[in-house]
């Protein structure tokens, strides 16, 4: 798998340009999700975040996702792009985009890298509100994290 | 020696960013019991540890020349 399909960055993220490489002759839809930074959450305003990274582990666990999407849905192409340091408010931390022949496969596949990022990239957010600052820690919520791990295998479906 | 990597809140809280170890064989919990008897670094039962960048178990064992990294629950994307 090609390196380039999976990285982390400190500058601002080109949407097309992620998108540009999974395009193919093969494809017939291409889904792109963009995660970007939101104001309030649950009532508290965010000034800005700042994304630390390991990057060389991150990386590397962004291929192993591709990898697992590419084995569950062998016809599709991946790319993913996650952004580090500090974003503003709307500022675009994570683009995933997936080629597929058809939409549907293209639209499972984009869900299911956006789910296993949030579980095994080591990839952390600290908030900036108003009134203070706070790590993140386990917002997929589908993780038992208190217990002590991530579900690293994949394959909970 | 055994490289030990602490991030996010880790970092933050110990202020330290990196530990060089001078040890040998041990096992992620042996590694564990030292960061908080010798570097009082509290925590450690609820973060994930990579050797190498793979994750790792707690029965897992360190290797001399390993780096260790001890990652707080991830919140990207």
């Amino acid at each position: 798998m090609e390196n380039h399909l999976f990285e982390i960055v400190e500058e601002p993220i080109q949407i097309e340009k992620v998108i540009a490489k999974v395009v193919r002759r093969e494809a017939g839809a291409i889904t792109t999700f963009i995660g970007t930074v939101r104001e309030w959450t649950k009532g508290r305003r965010t000034l800005y975040l700042k994304y630390e990274a390991y990057v060389s582990m991150a990386e590397k666990m962004l291929r192993q996702v591709g990898e697992e999407v590419c084995g569950k849905w062998p016809d599709v192409k991946i790319a993913i792009t996650h952004r580090i340091g500090e974003l503003q408010i709307s500022d675009t931390a994570v683009v995933v985009a997936v080629s597929a022949p058809h939409r549907k496969e293209a639209y499972a596949a984009n869900e299911y890298a956006m789910e296993r990022i949030k579980q095994i990239v080591p990839i952390w957010k600290k908030e900036h509100w108003e009134d203070g600052e706070m790590w993140i820690g386990n917002q997929s919520e589908t993780v038992s994290y208190a217990e002590g791990k991530p579900i690293i295998k994949g394959d909970k479906h | 020696m055994i490289q030990v990597l602490l991030f996010a809140e880790l970092q933050e809280k110990t202020g330290k960013a990196k530990i060089k170890l001078k040890a040998g064989h041990m096992t992620v919990t042996e590694l564990k019991d030292v960061l908080m008897d010798k570097y009082g670094i509290k925590q450690l039962d609820k973060v994930m540890v990579a050797i190498n960048e793979d994750y790792a178990e707690d029965e897992d064992r360190i290797q001399p020349g390993d780096t260790v990294a001890f990652l707080p629950p991830v919140s990207g994307g």
